[in-house]
């Protein structure tokens, strides 16, 4: 029941509300514990709530590491 | 994240572990303490390929619904079956485990009352928002990832006055889990991979004791099995050095200090109790209950209900042990026989995050059926 999922914040009521893209569907999702979050942030949704917000510069060391790891040669 | 299941990718990172189980000199036994890794695990084949590698995955207690005692999944039961007009929220997974009095989903609602299966607790509330006159019942399972969100939803209902809405509490907390598995020492974890969204609320701080008490090193894992392999290859750095610590794997997605609104808004309305976990017993301070100013928002006491907190397997289902990781699910003489996916006896088969449900759907070895 930890499944969450990543997804981008695509809008942001008033209240602590807001939608958000995930595979190409627009899903609600509850933003009052990151009240940090911004328009086009990543976010981490886990049942209807958003519990945490994306670091893009740490998401793409992983991503250069991944890289890295598939394109080196064997040793 | 397709880079992160590269088989090249992940083949280098296997290697890279081999290599160090064999400067360890043993084979490192690892706790994964969350079901979500342990599908994440099973559903990319990674299991045998650590095997292979030196690295034997042990499940943890890290499924809700599994964890959850049949005392507390009964109490449901008799709320809907009890209670004339009233509606019972749950997560898909919470209404199908078996007790002694049948599953939520086999139960007879009373007259007028009806299960309603939902993806989020505000969608329970909105329910008691729509039709304030039904008493509209939140089934509330779940770890520190899910905690905040029920919190939020008592919070709400108290402010928006809503009076037909409570929630029966089934709320656990993984640390004193972990503190209670390595204390009583049944099974020997040399490493643990710690949940990925558990820690992005409570973050790295609370496995620390593991380390400093315990000399077991650990890494917060996020689900993709790159994922998984980094944080594996951390603890077993850790073993090497030794030097065991918190290592933070999944950084892209949480911080090291977790979600302090979160917790925040956790500590408003709840307090730790010594709650009762199926298979570990009652462990102290690893439950959470609602705090005095929201005890009339607790369903039991509400309809009259004594919340039964007992720990009552059905004959013959071992869920407790497996959940202990003291057998694996093919050490139960149920599994695949007479306990499967479509007539469960315990929860492990239940539950998407259950044990034996995943070792059945992605196992090596699909039993015969009797």
């Amino acid at each position: 029941m930890c499944l969450a999922v990543p997804a981008k914040i695509t809008r942001i009521d008033g209240s602590g509300q807001g939608t958000a893209s995930y595979m190409g569907s627009e899903v609600q999702v509850n933003l009052v514990l990151v009240p940090q979050a911004r328009l086009g942030d990543w976010v981490i949704i886990h049942a209807g709530f958003a519990i945490s917000v994306m670091n893009a510069k740490e998401a793409r060391e992983t991503l250069r590491l991944f890289k890295e790891l598939a394109g080196t040669s064997r040793p | 994240m397709k880079e992160l299941r590269d088989p090249t990718a992940l083949r280098k990172l296997l290697e890279d572990i081999g290599g160090k189980v064999r400067k360890t000199g043993r084979k490192p036994r690892l706790m994964e303490v969350c079901g979500t890794h342990t599908m994440a695990l099973f559903k990319s084949g990674l299991t045998p390929l650590l095997a292979e590698a030196g690295v034997e995955m042990v499940s943890g207690p890290g499924c809700p619904v599994c964890i959850t005692p049949n005392g507390i999944h009964e109490t449901a039961i008799a709320i809907l079956t009890g209670t004339e007009g009233a509606t019972l929220a749950a997560f898909g997974d919470m209404t199908r485990v078996p007790t002694r009095k049948g599953s939520l989903q086999t139960a007879v609602p009373a007259r007028g009352s009806r299960l309603r299966i939902v993806y989020s607790p505000e969608e329970a509330l909105e329910e008691a928002r729509r039709e304030p006159a039904r008493p509209v019942v939140f089934f509330g399972a779940g770890f520190e990832t899910t905690i905040p969100a029920i919190a939020y939803t008592v919070k709400q209902a108290a402010a928006e006055g809503l009076g037909n809405f409570s929630v029966l509490p089934a709320l656990w907390l993984v640390p004193p889990a972990l503190r209670a598995v390595l204390e009583a020492g049944e099974v020997a974890v040399d490493g643990f991979v710690y949940p990925g969204h558990v820690s992005a609320v409570i973050g790295t701080e609370p496995y620390e004791f593991v380390a400093r008490d315990f000399g077991v090193p650990g890494a917060v894992a996020g689900f993709e099995p790159g994922d998984i392999l980094l944080a594996v290859r951390s603890v077993l750095e850790q073993m090497l050095e030794g030097k065991p610590g918190v290592a933070l794997e999944y950084s892209r997605a949480i911080g090291r200090e977790g979600n302090p609104v979160a917790r925040a808004l956790m500590a408003e309305i709840l307090e730790p109790y010594d709650a009762c976990w199926r298979g570990l017993g009652t462990i102290p301070e690893s439950g959470l209950r609602f705090r005095k100013a929201f005890q009339g928002f607790d369903a039991a006491p509400r309809f009259g209900i004594e919340e039964d907190m007992s720990d009552r397997d059905l004959a013959g289902c071992r869920c407790g042990d497996v959940l202990r990781g003291a057998i694996r699910p093919e050490g139960c003489p149920l599994f695949g026989k007479k306990c499967l996916p479509d007539s469960p006896l315990g929860p492990c088969m239940v539950s998407y995050e259950g044990s034996c449900l995943i070792h059945y759907k992605y196992g090596p070895v699909r039993r015969a059926r009797s």
